[in-house]
């Protein structure tokens, strides 16, 4: 655990005396105090191209008063920034008679241990797997003209001081392992790019040699691409695989469910409460509390222990992710979804893992279904407009479907739908639920946070592919 | 108050003292504060503020051909010795690589011009209220208008970027910016769309109420909108989006991706890359640019290039290490372009629009369908259908695709450039692209 005062003047009573100050007349706030070290080792080109070492250490001050934040953040942690930041607060709620809610809910469950990933394997352990990466790429397949493999790896370790001096703390590591690979074969050039990683260290993913795995599948990625021929372009039936095609949930309607734009009916969502937003038989959670997983959290960035939060069930619309301000003037309570990037940004409602469960068809009986449409197994990220609900994600592995039948491997595409209806066109849900590899981070306002999706093979009845052969 | 020069001078030659001590043969230091306040609105009233006080500092420690960097925002001594002697320790059993070196000497930038990127003004958390207040009232104004977000965010920064070789120089820079988000809702659809400004300086900035003015009749234009059939049909690219195309042929040629040989323009340098009618400079000595730098990210001197001459590439974007790997010299461009834009075209806005019966008039593009490698484009978008020069309706939920090879040579640019981000196009059409709808 860190110690945030040892190298300041501040003692915790300080701290204690001026966040209850600051907040007295304030509905809610906190100071949030996060110490982060991160690592980066990239071999590039033949060689190992950098090696980064971060460390980053700062404060976040919150005063919320009704509906207006005030938030101020800084890296220096002494009473004088401390108190400068008070000041700032208090001189943007400037009449305030609010009542602070001391409530929130605790919890003894962890889903990652307390450990400083970066220090369990030593530099040169680190460097020998990114370069038996690099030999084992380029010696197995003569068409490998560039490598890229990376670790990254990260320990947070946070404490939320509320009114009162609860203090709520929480130690998060993080590491993702990266391989990309490109190939080069009759003056045609393509990319293959597979990650994996999560809440534990390295070795935990590294084990068996399992580097070997993550490279065969960025190679067999980009052969495929090799071959692709152009996709085509108009409206047609969709099979997406299981795993991290998901993040089609993540983007059509998972953004859509979170707190904020539905309090500020903004989004497509706002006014389906209750009401059928999927085909029978699609049922989909956000969960934060599975163990280990890149999008899990024990509490959230205010404190709230994470949960199992059912969004839609059985096609009806069951609720939206909270933070505690959009909670609170929504009349609900948080669903721990309260998070930030660093202690440079404010709380929003985010993603955690976000899933929809496996129901009883397999994927055989999808594509053998299909007359003319396409299969798409791997893609590279997604976006959505939240007002409009129309969202994008774009397809790094593709195939056609032709009468039934698996077809050529189609050139990348990007796929247009409608949030608040696509999931209607949902018309078969796979029995084959999958978690993605562990690589997810999702952008909003400016601010990344890892997230995880899962689904099932589902079968769409209607989307427009995006390619060029009409 | 942002921490003086003398302050991250002091900083600086703290750490490349210590890391010459412990025997580093070269090093690098940049450090940096910036402080920014912002104030939200939504629907006329006060939604937030946020003040942002940062500090970074980041080092690289060289061993003659061997390399290790580190970075912090903490900056009091201990944590930067710490992190120093670990930086050195990584070095010693980081692999050498031939190319690893500080920049040439004689490349260093010298003088130093005075840009007038800094404005000292500062505008009172109050002044910004009114001034959104002024902006949100004017974009409410019409009934079809459900929401309203604005923000005004005061930024000032400084840095000191140190090196081994005697290198030590910095600048202050500021920018003020203000944006409208609006929400537009009918008995068909509901639609978002914005507009903004950003300027070093303080006076130069939009007038609130255009602001306000202009982001809500964009939003209320793009109600009620159909989708069309799949075609191939020229498309009308917006300002806001052509400027999209030079950021992707941006990093197309930057040295990096070159020697890597993950570019689609590798090799094609002195050959008909673009449209022979097409010209694109970087200028990195715009008086107030947004993009403008003195420098680049390690001291390089930065001059214009003429990257495209009558359609025929002739530059890359190149930093030192790319550069020796493609024995090339640095043209100053670590750290990518400064202010990059597309010449004026010849035929005026009113005229590309009456150039073919039918054309998709694009005003904004999601996701993330630009490949580099294949210079495949695919991206979903939103725009207007024009008929005779005529907008007639509004169209979402299609994607448009091609690939940069054919469509680069199909473009024809406008004569409406004006200077309002670092990167900047004219209003462009390109030809014989896909569109998928229906």
């Amino acid at each position: 655990m860190s110690n945030f005062f040892d190298k300041s003047d501040l003692t915790r009573k300080d701290v204690d005396e001026i966040v209850s100050e600051t907040l007295k007349n304030c509905d809610d706030g906190e100071i949030y105090f996060e110490n982060s070290k991160s690592e980066s080792i990239l071999l590039d080109d033949n060689k190992i191209k950098s090696s980064n070492y971060n460390s980053d250490l700062g404060f976040g001050f919150r005063a919320i008063s009704n509906d207006v934040v005030a938030y101020s953040h800084s890296n220096e942690i002494s009473k004088d920034a401390l108190k400068n930041s008070a000041e700032n607060l208090k001189s943007t709620l400037k009449s305030i008679k609010g009542t602070y809610n001391h409530e929130i809910p605790k919890t003894n469950n962890k889903f990652y241990d307390d450990i400083n990933p970066i220090e369990q394997k030593t530099l040169d352990a680190k460097l020998e797997v990114l370069n038996k990466v690099n030999n084992y790429l380029r010696k197995k397949d003569s068409t490998v003209k560039q490598v890229t493999a990376s670790f990254s790896g990260e320990q947070k370790s946070i404490e939320i001081i509320r009114s009162g001096g609860e203090a709520l703390t929480d130690v998060r590591p993080l590491i993702r392992f990266n391989v990309s690979v490109m190939l080069e074969k009759n003056g045609r050039k393509e990319t293959g790019v597979y990650g994996i990683g999560g809440r534990q260290s390295y070795d935990d993913y590294l084990k068996n040699d399992n580097w070997k795995n993550v490279c065969e599948e960025a190679l067999r990625i980009a052969s495929v691409n090799l071959d692709s021929k152009p996709a085509p372009a108009g409206e047609m039936k969709v099979v997406l695989g299981p795993g991290w095609p998901a993040i089609l949930i993540h983007e059509a309607i998972g953004h859509g469910l979170e707190g904020d734009f539905n309090r500020k009916k903004t989004s497509a969502f706002h006014d389906l409460m209750g009401q059928k937003v999927a085909s029978e038989g699609v049922t989909i959670v956000d969960d934060g509390t599975i163990d280990k997983r890149r999008g899990s959290l024990t509490i959230d960035d205010e404190g709230t222990p994470t949960e199992r939060t059912v969004l839609i069930e059985n096609g009806i619309l069951k609720n939206f992710m909270q933070d505690r301000l959009n909670a609170r003037l929504m009349n609900t309570r948080s669903t721990g979804s309260g998070r930030r990037e660093n202690y440079k940004h404010i709380v929003l409602p985010r993603m955690r893992n976000t899933m929809m469960l496996s129901g009883n068809q397999t994927q055989d009986e999808m594509i053998k279904s299909v007359d003319r449409g396409i299969f798409a197994v791997s893609f590279g990220g997604g976006q959505v407009d939240i007002t409009s609900g129309k969202f994008v994600f774009n397809c790094t592995e593709a195939y056609e479907i032709n009468n039934g039948k698996i077809g050529s491997p189609i050139k990348g595409a990007t796929l247009i739908g409608d949030g608040p209806s696509i999931l209607k066109e949902v018309s078969m849900v796979g029995n084959d639920m999958m978690m993605d590899p562990g690589i997810g981070t999702c952008g909003k306002a400016g601010q990344g946070v890892p997230v995880g999706v899962a689904q099932p093979s589902i079968l769409i009845d209607k989307m427009t592919v995006g390619g060029t052969k009409l | 108050m942002i921490k003086d020069q003398e302050y991250l001078k002091s900083k600086a030659s703290y750490c490349l003292d210590l890391a010459k001590k412990l025997g580093a043969t070269d090093a690098s230091v940049t450090v940096g504060n910036s402080i920014s306040e912002t104030v939200s609105f939504r629907n006329k009233v006060l939604d937030e503020s946020n003040r942002s006080d940062s500090l970074a500092i980041s080092i690289e420690t060289y061993i003659d051909k061997k390399k290790s960097s580190i970075s912090s925002s903490n900056l009091l001594a201990d944590n930067l010795k710490t992190l120093i002697e670990k930086c050195f320790e990584t070095t010693k059993i980081t692999p050498e690589d031939e190319f690893n070196s500080l920049p040439d000497k004689e490349l260093l930038a010298k003088n130093i011009k005075d840009l007038n990127l800094y404005d000292q003004s500062h505008l009172e958390n109050d002044k910004k209220i009114d001034y959104l207040k002024e902006l949100e009232e004017t974009a409410s104004i019409d009934k079809k208008i459900i929401n309203t977000e604005s923000g005004f965010t005061e930024n000032k920064s400084n840095f000191i970027l140190a090196n081994s070789d005697g290198f030590c120089n910095g600048y202050k820079s500021s920018s003020f910016t203000a944006s409208c988000v609006t929400v537009a809702k009918n008995e068909n659809s509901m639609e978002r769309d914005y507009e903004f400004t950003s300027k070093c300086h303080l006076s130069d900035i939009s007038n609130p109420l255009e602001l306000g003015k202009v982001a809500a009749e964009q939003t209320i234009k793009k109600l009620s909108p159909k989708k069309i059939g799949s075609d191939k049909i020229s498309i009308i690219f917006d300002k806001r989006i052509s400027k999209g195309f030079l950021s992707s042929f941006a990093g197309a040629i930057s040295a990096s991706s070159i020697a890597r040989g993950t570019s689609f323009l590798k090799d094609k340098v002195n050959q008909q890359i673009f449209s022979n009618s097409v010209n694109i400079t970087d200028k990195p000595d715009l008086i107030k640019g947004m993009g403008s730098k003195c420098f680049d990210s390690e001291g390089v001197k930065t001059e214009t290039l003429n990257l495209v001459n009558s359609g025929i590439l002739n530059n890359y974007l190149i930093d030192t290490y790319n550069g020796k790997k493609l024995n090339l010299k640095s043209n100053g461009r670590s750290g990518g372009s400064t202010n990059l834009y597309f010449e004026n075209g010849k035929v005026s806005y009113d005229d590309l629009l009456k150039s073919h019966s039918k054309i998709l008039y694009v005003t904004e593009t999601i996701g993330h369908g630009t490949n580099l490698v294949t210079g495949d484009y695919s991206v979903g978008a939103t725009g207007f259908l024009i008929e005779d020069g005529e907008f007639k309706y509004p169209v979402n939920e299609i994607t448009i695709a091609g690939n940069f090879n054919e469509m680069f040579k199909n473009i024809t640019l406008a004569n409406d450039l004006e200077f309002k981000y670092s990167v900047n196009s004219p209003t462009m059409m390109i030809d014989g692209m896909t569109v998928a709808g229906k």
